[in-house]
């Protein structure tokens, strides 16, 4: 009974979400209050519906219902509880269902807490969210459907892929997910906008907190895949340039860019045409990342080809919601008059910077990442671009929005001086070629390019704190003075200094662990020894251990620093058996900020071959997302972002401008 | 040891994998083997997805390992073992594309992006500074200056 009750909630939730869009968009057009009122409790019943769907496909999943197609090719009912739940999403059927499910959230949430919205605008909104829900059902209902049965049922599945069962997965794709569907808030507010002609520095505030959120969640969502490859993949790389990395990498270019345009926008007035295109483009950005990786059109145009009915159905609706936005664009874009003036060298034309930097990063990636498609597609001829062109394209770019990072909160708005601002940089910038100019002469110098990274994440540290210290008058004025300055502060001014803190820190991790790595690859026998970066490791056996729906061969290895044990190793190779599939298991050890990594590879003769990395500084570069997150975080619970919540009372120390 | 080889056999079976790059194809010379390894980052493992044949636990990837390091200790130059597995396998084996008619406009790409930025930026700040409203003559500052008891020069404000 769960499937057909769950498919239907699902053709019901589809149905309320055509009603939804037709009678949304028609109440705005005729200005009827009564039609436009419709929309809120429509979205909130098809939410409701969703999660019914959802609940029942996890209840099919944990109860481990062999009849239906979509457990029994996911799952197994050995496996542990929590992948059995998350088994529900590490498919392409269940993880369109959760793509569903928080589209779905997220018109509530806008139904919900919309309030303070004109009501025009809202109904838009929640019309164009309605058409992207109503699409992506249908889609569901014709040719992706997770609750099709099997006759006759069979006895057992055939397990989850075993690298994805992994707490990584767990955690994954909902946040990624959470991040992509949150862009579709922004777009919806900018189709929205587009059709009413009309946008100004209240539209910015409102899609803020919007882009803001599904930021924090791109960036949480990047660093745990990052983790996720580096700890379960076996080798211990954090970023392989991958076409299914590079599409959620995309996106969070795309709303980086855009949370920047769109403080100009509601501070000044200005960008305004350029905000909405990028709303545009970070929501069509993470359709293309969701189909890309869904429709497996990047392994090659032949799969694509296979699936005829999925592939031409994606097609469809990415050329109907991108297409639809930027025909709007194009007809109502000349018609938003342009707003505040600023000069070249002002906190505008730093944050303009910013966005033709992160722009240019982002077109590369998509080039590189599309090239070979259309070039197959083209001209017959194949070739691959891969993390060396994306490495010597890409990387520069970054490291330059990096580097002019500091300035822009040092300028004023509209007229800037970028003397004094440089002026102020320079004591940041001569700190950091100190430290850095001292690590080099410790590490007994490394590759230029590590040493450029390292130079710039130092001083983009130094000159985020400067700016800082500065702005509460550190070393300046009194330390009272300092304090009440500090609590005058709104969270919004910490907010930028740990998302900028959080980049530098992220960037100073990976400089560190593509500039100073060590990498022994041996083959040991039980009682042999490897020594890397000081560590003395030993083979002290080698065993085999059965889990819940694997076996594993496990090696022992205990790890000496002066011929103390600091730390017992135990990478494994595991079997699973239901899919005869074996994976890698790395064992990790942080030793303060960096890593030792062990895993193991090919048992040849008596001997089995191990790969030994030290990894220096190598968490720094998640521990800098979940700092980029918190300082998002802060930033949103800032309540001058919240449109209509009382104005906090003015503190007795005047606050720079910001 | 036989314990552990049983171990081994009957947890691993015979499918099991070899774990990209195994100690038993290194060469001795430490620079060569540094040459090898950056190489091999550069070119595409055929078979699999997105793997450098460094990475790759495929049979194909061990070949072309096995194959790069016979080439440089032949006495071949970087380009020269490149050129060799294009010409064996096509361009499709380099993960990055040399410049080429074909790839020219994936090399412009972050160039051409950045150019064309610029400039739309460039004559953006200028049509708003042509339809900006002229300052306000000497005449008037001061007569602003003093309606508002404000200093003369507003510059300085």
């Amino acid at each position: 009974m769960i499937p057909e009750l769950a498919h239907f909630a699902l053709v019901l939730a589809c149905a309320l979400a055509l009603v939804r869009t037709v009678v949304a968009l028609w109440g705005a057009a005729r200005d009827d209050d009564a039609l436009m009122a419709v929309a809120e409790p429509v979205a909130l019943v098809e939410c409701l519906f969703v999660a019914l769907a959802f609940a029942g496909l996890v209840t099919l999943y944990v109860s481990s219902d062999f009849s239906v197609t979509n457990v029994f090719v996911n799952s197994h009912s050995a496996m542990a509880l929590v992948y059995k739940v998350t088994g529900v999403w590490g498919n392409h059927e269940g993880s369109m269902l959760l793509w569903v499910l928080v589209l779905a959230l997220c018109s509530a949430l806008v139904a919900l807490f919309g309030a303070n919205l004109p009501p025009r605008l809202r109904a838009r909104v929640l019309g164009v969210e309605g058409a992207i829900a109503a699409a992506f059902l249908l889609f569901i209902l014709a040719t992706s459907n997770p609750f099709l049965r099997l006759d006759p049922p069979p006895a057992e599945g055939q397990d989850l892929n075993p690298i994805l069962q992994d707490i990584g997965l767990a955690i994954h794709p909902p946040l990624l997910y959470l991040g992509y569907v949150g862009c579709s808030v922004s777009f919806a507010f900018a189709v929205a906008a587009l059709i009413e002609g009309k946008i100004d520095a209240a539209w910015a505030r409102w899609v803020r907190p919007w882009t803001l959120g599904a930021w924090i969640f791109l960036t949480l969502g990047i660093a745990m895949g990052s983790y996720w490859a580096y700890y379960e993949l076996g080798w211990g790389g954090f970023w392989f340039w991958d076409p299914v990395e590079n599409a959620s990498l995309m996106p969070w270019l795309a709303t980086t860019a855009l949370l920047h345009s769109a403080l100009v926008m509601e501070k000044r007035d200005a960008l305004k045409v350029w905000t909405v295109l990028l709303a545009i483009l970070a929501f069509s950005l993470s359709l293309l990342g969701t189909f890309l990786v869904r429709s497996g059109v990047l392994t090659s145009v032949h799969t694509f080809a296979n699936d005829p009915a999925r592939g031409v159905f994606i097609l469809a609706i990415f050329s109907v919601f991108v297409g639809g936005a930027f025909v709007l664009f194009a007809l109502r874009a000349p018609a938003l008059k342009p707003g505040g003036l600023f000069a070249p060298i002002s906190r505008e034309g730093a944050l303009v910077l910013n966005n033709l930097l992160l722009t240019a990063a982002c077109a590369t990636m998509l080039t590189g990442t599309l090239y070979p498609l259309a070039l197959e597609a083209l001209t017959g001829e194949k070739i691959s671009v891969g993390a060396p062109f994306f490495d010597r394209t890409v990387g520069p770019l970054l490291l330059c929005t990096i580097a002019v990072m500091p300035i822009g909160p040092l300028l004023s708005w509209k007229r800037g001086d970028l003397k004094g601002a440089a002026e102020r940089l320079a004591f940041a910038a001569a700190i950091a070629a100190v430290v850095a100019g001292l690590a080099l002469y410790l590490l007994r110098g490394g590759p230029l390019i590590a040493a450029i990274g390292l130079l710039i994440a130092l001083y983009a540290i130094a000159g985020s704190l400067t700016e800082f210290a500065d702005r509460i008058g550190l070393f300046r004025a009194p330390l009272a003075d300092v304090s009440a300055r500090l609590r005058g502060l709104p969270r919004a001014a910490f907010g930028v200094l740990f998302a900028h803190l959080g980049i530098a820190v992220s960037l100073l991790g990976i400089v560190s662990e593509v500039g100073w790595s060590e990498e022994k690859i041996i083959s040991l026998k039980v009682g042999d020894r490897a020594e890397i970066a000081g560590y003395d490791i030993a083979l002290a056996s080698v065993s085999q251990r059965d889990g819940p729906n694997y076996r594993e061969l496990v090696g022992r290895m205990e790890v000496r620093r002066a011929g103390v044990v600091v730390a017992v190793l135990e990478p494994a190779k595991r079997l699973y058996e239901a899919r005869n599939q074996p994976t890698t298991e790395a064992a990790i050890e942080t030793f303060g900020f960096g890593q030792l990594y062990a895993s193991l590879g090919e048992p040849g003769g008596d001997s089995i071959v191990a790969r030994f990395y030290w990894k220096p500084l190598v968490t720094l570069i998640w521990l800098g997302a979940v700092l980029m997150a918190f300082g998002g975080a802060l930033s949103l619970s800032d309540r001058r972002l919240r449109i209509g919540a009382p104005r906090r009372a003015r503190s007795a120390m005047p606050v720079p401008a910001e | 040891m036989r314990r552990l080889l049983l171990v081994m056999v009957s947890v691993i079976g015979l499918a099991g994998p070899a774990l990209a790059l195994n100690p038993g194809e290194m060469l001795a010379d430490p620079a060569l083997e540094a040459r090898a390894r950056a190489l091999s980052k550069t070119l595409r493992c055929m078979v699999c997805q997105n793997q450098s044949i460094d990475d790759s636990d495929a049979p194909l990837a061990h070949d072309l390992r096995v194959l790069v390091r016979e080439r440089l200790k032949a006495g071949d130059s970087d380009a020269q073992v490149r050129d060799f597995l294009v010409a064996r396998y096509g361009e499709f084996v380099l993960l990055e594309p040399r410049l080429r008619l074909g790839t020219a406009l994936l090399w412009a790409a972050p160039i051409l992006v950045l150019v064309l930025g610029g400039v739309a930026v460039f004559f953006g700040l200028k049509r708003r500074d042509a339809s900006a409203p002229a300052d306000l003559s000497p005449e008037e500052k001061r007569r602003l200056a003093e309606l508002s008891g404000g200093p003369a020069d507003l510059t300085k404000v």
